[in-house]
């Protein structure tokens, strides 16, 4: 079959999609956007994490045909610009993985990422602060690293978070 | 000098900008337009030397989804490779037939055992694994046939056509009965084993070895030493079978060569080791199998053993076409070893004082279908089977045993994890006999530079045990519950949002454990790693690359080879060259060993050019005469001398010249244990961690909750401090995962629960936050000082996590990971 839908702002089609496939096996095999992970296929480990319209989901649970006329953000979305360029200007959460210490193998980050970006568009997003520990630890309590311990996770949320809102605060003004 | 990281390090380092590709360019034909390739050049900037923390050179690519992991390779006629496997765990294979499977449109080829083109079995240490099963199945799992097919789909409903005449077998589970019983079934038939004298081999044991010190070696029975000591404690524990579950699958990509040769783009610990294995089954000669690292999702062990690799090569050579393999977090628990589950017996016999007088154990460890690293791990359970302790008459039996379970090897910390529960469990229940604090208890028996662990081993550089144990003891206690801001928050409680407890039947409990660990290879094996280095001017600017064939698993090493090569050179720019087979073997990214070996090599790489330098700057006539090599170094890019200031800028003194050293680093020799009293100095360096954990435990709903963890780890010399913090709170929560959740439930040889659904691992909920405090006291035989760091935490991490349970639920729990029957006292029938 054929499926069309957005992703990180362009419509894309894919073309001889079998019924079965995810909307990961889509985007890593058929659209050449292997940034969304595939650690376990059956959505407890997060690492596929993209947003569906505005909603996160794990695109390895996802049909591929439910996708269908609706829009796909991935971690290669993330960054303005994307990440087509040679030298991609990193989002805030980027950044602050990359400088915390939260991005070991890394296998995890792409959808711990995305799920971070919807966690600080929930809070600072929203008019909110920096949000606490505990809802960072609920927030993204559906995403799994074997790595790190989560505990540079949390600093790189905090300090995305922190900067986000700086940088809000600063547009208002 | 102590350091305590958390307070004292900055968290980010300078800037990193990518540099153009500086790293060789041209792309042979068929290499994967997603090859890692894209992921190098891995350049950095930075000032940042030894001590810094600079990014990691690949953190760009990983955060923005460019990184190429192995599962991410991609050529546009590729064809994808599937694995028909076992449903039995003991099977005679009578026939197989592939004729309907070659007849589906879409299939390319369908191997089985008979198209293996040159030896067909391997293995790490035994060549006793099937590359495809014949003649018999020996796990549930084991791969039969393999399939290259346009489709994954296509590929797995050919594996459904594949007919496979099984006469099934009983499979042989009960490791104690497998190890002990004379008449137990072999797993593998008798002769058809390689021979290892000095293992002890008979029947189903793979390896046992025996430890005898003091009177043990001279012939005392256990009743003698009994009769010596005040109090005596014996306890039998067990430890589950864990996996490593690292999050990127099994995966990688093979391309036919047109040499006749296959290049192979995978995720692996160790590429060389890889490529002498595989070479021979495909009947090929070693530089016909080029290897190239892919991206690694992780490993802690689980890529040390072959999967998928000779499949996707023999597959590729017999298609013409570039194969790959992504394994299914189901098939991954099929294809990878996993920790071996060990079934303990510790006694313990001690003066009223505390002070040990005797100590015996026994460690059955369950090796699976296949040997794998069982030999090494038996290695390491029967030499530190005891721990850090003083201990005058000792006596230790480690077995490896063969089975009909999943086939168990190396997992971070291997051997020594299993035994360091059981030890440490002896030492809580003394602690608890004699009425001592158990942190006191292990300080009266602590070892420290000069003691001998029981292989007569002399511990040979700094142990500050005591010390560590008091730090540990010392630091601050978490906030009491009822002092919290809000007690009735539930996400402060055992069960969290699930609401299962508004704070009734919650009590706190405290808890210690240490662990001592063997770092890089032992046991008389020629440990070594290779680094090339070049220096050249590129654009104007000095640059190095930093070639070798070490695994980056995600650990750092990537970001560490430039730390060295710019403390070394004093050049800004460093460019870490994809890892290949077209240099030396690195050994594996293994036992806490790359920092250490790597690093070493790469020192030494460094500092042969260096010398080529100075050599350079001389011939110029640039030195005084009379100026010796010690007063020149390489700083800023100019070759300096102390006396005489700048002598030349490196872009003048090198022009178009590149200078170019490969050189090998060996740690100093090991020795064999013997295999009668399991005496001999295997061991090269040790590491140690002590943890402190705090729990609050829902004595009543058997539910745990970690409050914190605190971890003081002796590492010689802080090479990355971020990185390594990084690695302590990533082994300390790997234990945590034994401690309360992690294991593969296997029952009849058949694994239960081969899914995230049903192996859980920790997740951020699960994990608290930790105290990690640092202690540098340097060894004087490893490079720059430093100890290896990636396992010692994971040892003590479990023992800790569950001595702090049995403080606030008073149960003796003996089984690794605590259940929440163990902890309400419920027996749930099997």
């Amino acid at each position: 079959m054929r499926v069309s839908f957005e992703v990180n702002g362009e419509q894309v089609t894919a073309d001889d999609v079998w019924a079965g496939e995810s909307l990961l096996y889509v985007l890593r095999e058929r659209l050449g956007l292997p940034g969304s992970k595939n650690a376990c296929e059956q959505g407890e480990c997060g690492s596929c994490t993209v947003y569906l319209d505005c909603v996160t989901a794990c695109s390895c649970m996802v049909a591929a045909g439910q996708a269908e006329g609706r829009s796909v953000r991935t971690v290669e979305g993330l960054a303005e610009g994307g990440a087509a360029g040679a030298d991609p200007a990193l989002a805030h959460v980027q950044e602050a993985f990359v400088a915390a210490g939260a991005v070991q193998c890394g296998f995890c980050t792409p959808g711990l990422l995305v799920q971070t970006d919807d966690l600080i568009e929930q809070t600072v997003g929203r008019g909110g602060g920096v949000p606490e520990d505990a809802e960072i630890r609920e927030h993204l309590a559906g995403n799994l690293c074997r790595c790190t311990g989560y505990e540079k996770i949390i600093d790189a949320v905090r300090t995305a978070a922190e900067r986000t809102l700086a940088e809000r605060s600063e547009v208002a003004r | 000098m102590a350091t305590d990281i958390r307070t004292t390090a900055s968290t980010t380092g300078g800037t990193t900008t990518r540099t153009p590709a500086s790293a060789p360019t041209s792309t042979p034909a068929g290499t994967p337009t997603r090859s890692p390739a894209d992921s190098a050049p891995l350049s950095s900037t930075t000032r940042d030397g030894l001590g810094a923390s600079p990014r990691r050179p690949d953190g760009t690519l990983k955060v923005t989804g460019a990184f190429a992991y192995s599962s991410d390779m991609w050529l546009e006629d590729m064809l994808w490779g599937t694995t028909l496997r076992s449903p039995h765990p003991h099977a005679r294979i009578r026939g197989i037939d592939t004729t309907a499977a070659l007849r589906l449109p879409g299939v390319y080829a369908v191997l089985t055992h008979e198209d293996v083109p040159g030896e067909k079995r391997y293995g790490l240490e035994f060549t006793d694994q099937p590359v495809l099963a014949y003649d018999k199945v020996r796990y549930k799992g084991e791969a039969v046939a393999i399939i290259a097919a346009d489709h994954p789909e296509t590929g797995r409903r050919a594996a459904e056509r594949i007919v496979v005449d099984y006469e099934v077998l009983p499979p042989v589970s009960d490791v104690t009965a497998a190890a002990f019983d004379a008449d137990s079934p072999l797993v593998h038939e008798a002769g058809s084993l390689p021979v290892h004298e000095e293992y002890n081999q008979s029947g189903n044991v793979v390896r046992h070895q025996p430890i005898r010190t003091g009177a043990f070696a001279e012939g005392a029975d256990i009743e003698e030493l009994r009769a010596r000591a005040d109090v005596v404690v014996s306890g039998e524990y067990e430890v589950g079978m864990q996996d490593q579950a690292f999050l990127g699958p099994e995966s990688g990509m093979a391309v036919p060569a047109e040499d006749g040769g296959v290049d192979l783009y995978i995720a692996t610990q160790w590429l060389h080791v890889d490529q002498r294995q595989i070479a021979p089954c495909l009947g090929l000669p070693a530089d016909k199998v080029r290897l190239t690292l892919a991206g690694v999702g992780g490993a802690f062990g689980a890529r040390e053993d072959l999967s998928m690799q000779i499949h996707a090569c023999m597959l590729a050579l017999r298609t013409g076409k570039p194969v790959k393999f992504v394994y299914n977090r189901e098939e991954s628990f099929y294809g990878h070893v996993h920790r071996h589950p060990a079934k303990m017996a510790y006694e313990h016999g001690a003066m009223s004082d505390g002070t040990l007088v005797y100590a015996t154990a026994q460690v059955v460890l369950d090796g699976g279908a296949y040997a794998s690293a069982t030999p090494a791990v038996v290695g390491v359970a029967s030499s530190l089977g005891l721990g850090p302790y003083e201990i005058p008459n000792a006596r230790m039996d480690a077995y490896g045993v063969y089975t009909t379970n999943p086939p168990c090897g190396a997992m971070r910390g291997f051997g020594a994890v299993q035994a360091c529960f059981g030890y440490e469990s002896q030492m809580d229940r003394l602690a608890e006999e004699l009425g001592m604090h158990p942190v006191d208890l292990r300080v009266k028996n602590a070892m420290s530079q000069g003691s001998h662990i029981i292989t007569g081993q002399e511990i040979d550089s700094p142990l500050p045990m005591a010390e560590m144990l008091l730090r540990a003891k010392d630091t601050a206690q978490p906030v009491a519950r009822r002092d919290l801001a809000d007690p009735a928050d539930v996400r402060t409680l055992p069960g969290g949002t699930a609401n299962t407890s508004h704070g009734e039947g919650v009590v706190r409990g405290v808890g210690y454990g240490v662990g001592l660990k063997n770092l890089c290879y032992s046991e008389g094996f020629d440990d070594y790693s290779t680094a090339r280095v070049r220096l050249e001017v590129i654009g104007g600017e000095p640059s190095v690359l930093v070639h070798t064939a070490a695994a980056e698993v995600g650990q750092g090493l990537v970001t560490v080879k430039g730390q060295i090569a710019r403390e070394e050179l004093g050049v800004e720019r460093v460019t870490i060259h994809p890892s290949d087979t077209r240099v030396g073997s690195s050994g594996s990214s293994s036992a806490s060993r790359q920092s250490y070996m790597t690093g070493g090599a790469v020192q030494r790489a460094c500092q042969a050019v260096r010398s080529q330098v100075f050599a350079l700057a001389r011939a110029r006539s640039l030195v005084a005469a009379g100026r010796p090599d010690g007063d020149l170094a390489l700083v800023g890019g100019k070759v300096v001398s102390e006396l005489d200031g700048a002598l030349a800028e490196l872009g003048d003194l090198l022009g178009d010249e590149a200078v170019e050293a490969t050189e090998e680093f060996h740690h100093r020799p090991t020795e064999p244990l013997d295999p009668t009293r399991g005496q001999g100095d295997s061991h090269t360096q040790f590491g140690m961690c002590v943890h402190r954990a705090v729990v609050d435990v829902d004595v009543e709903l058997g539910l745990v909750k970690v409050v914190e963890m605190t971890a003081v780890q002796d590492v010689g010399r802080i090479l990355h401090p971020q990185q390594l913090i990084g690695q302590i709170e990533g082994a300390t929560t790997q234990g945590i995962g034994l401690a309360l959740m992690e294991e593969i439930q296997v029952k009849d040889s058949v694994i239960r629960n081969p899914s995230f659904t049903d192996y859980l691992i920790p997740t951020i909920l699960d994990t608290p936050p930790m105290r990690i405090d640092v202690l540098e006291r340097p060894d004087p035989a490893a490079p720059y000082g430093l100890r290896g760091a990636g396992e010692p935490a994971t040892l003590s991490s479990t023992p800790a996590v569950v001595a702090a349970i049995r403080d606030a639920t008073g149960r003796a729990l003996t089984h690794a990971p605590v259940r929440p029957e163990d902890i309400v006292g419920i027996v749930v029938p099997d």
